[in-house]
This record gives C-alpha cells, structure tokens and sequence, in this order.
C-alpha cells in the first residue's frame, strides 16, 4: 500500500521548519529517517497534509562534546552513534542500547531525535535517555527551550513537542568509566522488546556508589526505577544484594497485557531483566 | 510533482514524482529495475533492499524524494559491466543460497552492505547483520556459508566490486517526462 497524498517540503534551517510547520497546523509533520512514519503512512495509520523534512539540515546531524557530556543532533542516525568513538566513551549505554534497535537497514535511516519524537512505549532509546537525565534542545514558535528527559514523555507516542516544535538535538551527561548495559527480552530477530532494561553503575572499592535505571515498555512512558536505584545506592557489589533491588523493579510501572505478554509475565520479566542488566553493568556475575 | 535526480546503477534519471512515491515504486515501476522487489507491507522481509550512498536500505520505507541527489544501487547494478558477478552474486549460486529466490536480491545487496563494514564476520555476526531480511523458505544455513564464501573472495582480491557509482560519474543522462 501507499501513501495518501502530501505536500512535501525540504526546508533549509529550523526556522524555516517551524514556520512550515505553523502554517500547517495539526495537519503537518516532521519527516526525519522515515523509519517509522513512513510505515505508518504506507499502513494509512497515519495521513498528514504536509509532511516537512528534516534532511536538508545538516546542522541538525553529528556528535559533538559539550560542557560534561555530548550534544547529539536530533537527524543523527542510529549508525552514525554507533560508529563515534564519543559516544562509547561518555555514554556507552546509549551505544549499547541503538546496536539492538531494528536491523541495519533501519539504522542507516532512523534517526536519534525520530525514535526519542516518536516515543514508543517499546522504543529502546526514552528508556535511556530517561536513565541518563538528558535533556532535549526544541525550537518552535516561540524560540528554543529545554525538556528534561523525564517531562519529555507525556503518554503512548506522545511528548512534549508541540505541533510545530522540532527537536534539534539532544544532551547526555558524561558517563565516563560507569558501568553500563541495556537488557532487551525480544521473542524474534527484528522485532521490538517486551520489556528492556537500561541500567548504568559506578562502582567505588566494591560498592555501588550510584545507579541509574530506566524501563523499556513497562508503561506508556519509559520508567526511572527509582526503588532499585534507591535500594543500589551505597550497596556491596554482589550477586545477592543486587537481586534484593531488582525485585523492586516493579514498583511505580503501569505494564500493559496484549498479544505477546501478559502485564504479570511483564512485571516478572522487569525484575529478571533488571538483574541481569545491573549485573552486567556492575561486572557481577 | 516534484522534480529529483538519482544516479541508479551509474546511469543518471531525471524524474517529477508524486511526493508519496515510494522509491520501490520508482525504481520498478518508472526506472524498469524489476530486480529489487517487495515482499511485505510492513518494512520487515527487506526483499526491497538496495544501496543508498552506499549504504543499505529498505527502498520500500524511502520516498523517492527522500532519495534527491543520492546514488542508488539495485541488485542489477552488481555484475560488473562485462556481466561477470559480484563475488556475493557468485557465492550465493555456487552455493545454492536460495530455494525460491525471491528474497535473494534482498539477501545480496544487505549482504554487500554487511562485508563493507565487517569484511570477515563470524557465523553470529552474519546472522545478526542479516536480521532485516526474512526468507520464507529458511534457506538461511546456505545464505549463512555464501556469505563466508564472499568473504574470503572478495579478501583475496576476488574483484571486490566498489558497490556504488559516485553521482558525479554518470555517463548518461535520461529525461522522464510525465
Ligand atoms: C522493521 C523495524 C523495526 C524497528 N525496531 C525497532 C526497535 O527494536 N527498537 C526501536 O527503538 N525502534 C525500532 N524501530 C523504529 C526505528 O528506531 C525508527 O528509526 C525510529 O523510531 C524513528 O526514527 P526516524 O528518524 O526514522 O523518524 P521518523 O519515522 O521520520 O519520525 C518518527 C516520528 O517522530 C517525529 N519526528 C522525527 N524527528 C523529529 C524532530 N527532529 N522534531 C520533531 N519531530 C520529529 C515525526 O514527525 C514522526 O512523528 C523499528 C523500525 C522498523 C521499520
Ligand atoms: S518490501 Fe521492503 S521490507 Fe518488505
Ligand atoms: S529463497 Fe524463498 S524466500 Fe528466501
């Protein structure tokens, strides 16, 4: 199947992309890989008027230092994070988390800024930028500002981008020498996770000293453990003590039943798969 | 309409299309290149793949206009002019890595895209490298050992094909009008 018909326009900066998208009004949208909107389209799941891409801003693409941490453009795609030696340094765990997004194909399109705007409850990359406590960079009609992570995600596949804000980029504090991994549970190649992990630790003489984890699809939002962090923060670094705080992975989650799992099986697999990625994280085990 | 320029297999093509043309669409229905199919309406299989800059692709989730100025290698634009195989093409015959064959031109083309990063992948790497493209028939054992076999062809120089044509290069140019 295809498209509905659109009008399509390139815009050459942001403020031309936002005065497109103004004039548009709800019946604009912000094409950037393509990578999920354009299945949506083809499916009729979705028919905008106007669809406004994203691909002539070059600005709006590459990985750079930035104070304590990166800055990473909104049209930066997932190949291009997974490439930059930055990025495994300062923040490994967003390195970790885009390698299982998709297939290949899907990373040489989609973008970092498409899959945060998106904001699938089973995305892999909310749950890190949740984590990480990055914060978004949003231009729109009224000039730019700045989302913390945590208010970005306002419900299923909706953020705090009004309809003619665009994300230009997005910052991540430097992470440098913590322990990370992200823990995805999927039932096939390819596809998308029933839950996922992201957890990040740094250790001192044997103990945890902080730690950081969000939850993948356990919600229509990603979730900050906060009970887990809590019970990890100041904890020995050992197999039991970690167990202990992950079965509290549960706590303050809304996970939903569908087709592939049920809510119970899901709240079961955020403790385990909580384990495992802070175990992994923490070199335990 | 909207007027793009795409360099297909070296050749350059100007076209007005509908901006919700899907490059697929363009490239079998207005370009002719029947070699690159479409065997699923949900980006899954990847029987659609081609090269974009280089680069691998699900050319049934890129509008055409998307591909403006981009060079595109289909699975026809493999063989070498003279019409001798691209190591992968070969390696895929000579070691039978279809049954049905329509997810092959898919198979091969992400495949080429695959050993230009990772010129020597493990069994695992393979599998993982090729997870965007789905044979129905599960012909995946043989898929796997082809892609071994190009490997080591294409490391001793078994005419590693460049597998795209720099936009710059075009040595025709074709006009469509609509
Ligand atoms: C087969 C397949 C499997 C996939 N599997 C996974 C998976 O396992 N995990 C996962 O996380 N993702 C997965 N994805 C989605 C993939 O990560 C997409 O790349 C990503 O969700 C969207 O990025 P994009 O650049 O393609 O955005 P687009 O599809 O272009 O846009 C997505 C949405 O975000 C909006 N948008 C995009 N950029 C901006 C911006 N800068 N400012 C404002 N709004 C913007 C668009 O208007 C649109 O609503 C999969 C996709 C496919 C096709
Ligand atoms: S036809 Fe493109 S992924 Fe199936
Ligand atoms: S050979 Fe039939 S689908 Fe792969």
């Amino acid at each position: 199947m295809i498209p509905v018909s659109f009008d399509y326009q390139r815009p050459s900066t942001v403020d031309e992309a936002v005065q497109a998208l103004s004039a548009a009004g709800d019946d604009g949208k912000v094409l950037a890989g393509g990578q999920s909107l354009i299945p949506m389209l083809r499916l009729r799941l979705s028919a905008p008027s106007v669809l406004i891409d994203l691909g002539a801003l070059a600005d709006l693409r590459g990985i750079r230092e930035d104070g304590d941490g990166l800055l990473i453009g909104a049209m930066t795609r997932h190949a291009d994070v997974l490439a930059n030696p930055l990025v495994r340094r300062y923040v490994p765990l967003l390195a970790q988390a885009t390698a299982t997004v998709a297939d290949r194909q899907v990373r040489h399109l989609g973008t970092l800024g498409g899959s945060l705007a998106h904001a699938d409850p089973a995305g892999d990359l909310p749950a890190v930028a949740v984590a990480l406590d990055a914060t978004m960079e949003i231009a729109g009609p009224d000039g730019q500002r700045t989302v913390p992570a945590g208010d970005f995600f306002v419900d299923y596949l909706t953020t705090a981008l009004g309809p003619a804000d665009v994300l230009l980029g997005v910052r991540f504090p430097s992470h440098e020498g913590w322990g990370t991994h992200y823990e995805k549970f999927q039932r096939m190649a390819q596809a998308w996770a029933l839950v996922g992990v992201a957890a990040t630790v740094r250790r001192e003489n044997g103990t945890i000293a902080e730690a950081r984890v969000a939850l993948t699809n356990m919600g229509p939002v990603p979730v900050r453990a906060r009970a887990v962090e809590d019970a990890l923060t100041g904890a020995a670094s050992t197999a039991d003590a970690i167990a202990a705080a992950a079965g509290l992975a549960g706590e303050g989650t809304r996970p939903t039943s569908d087709l592939t799992a049920s809510a119970e099986y899901r709240a079961h697999l955020a403790t385990v798969l909580t384990g495992r990625a802070v175990s992994a994280a923490a070199g335990v085990g | 309409m909207t007027r793009i320029k795409l360099n297909v297999d070296g050749v350059r093509y100007d076209d007005d299309v509908e901006p919700r043309t899907l490059l697929v669409q363009h490239l079998r229905d207005r370009i002719g290149k029947v070699g690159t199919v479409v065997g699923c309406d949900t980006s899954n299989c990847g029987a659609c793949t081609v090269l974009l800059d280089g680069v691998s692709v699900k050319s049934c989730s890129v509008l055409a206009v998307q591909a403006d100025g981009k060079a595109v290698t289909t699975i026809e634009g493999l063989a070498e002019p003279g019409g001798a195989l691209h190591p992968v093409q070969r390696a895929f015959h000579e070691r039978h890595a279809l049954q049905c064959g329509y997810c092959t031109p898919g198979m091969i083309m992400a495949s080429v895209s695959l050993l230009a990063d990772n010129p020597d992948p493990t069994d695992a790497e393979i599998r993982e490298g090729l997870e965007g493209n789905l044979c129905r028939c599960t012909g995946y054992q043989n898929i796997v050992r082809a892609v071994h076999d190009a490997a080591a062809a294409m490391a001793d120089g078994g005419g590693a094909a460049p597998p795209q044509v720099p936009a710059q290069a075009a040595p025709e140019q074709r006009e469509v009008a609509v």
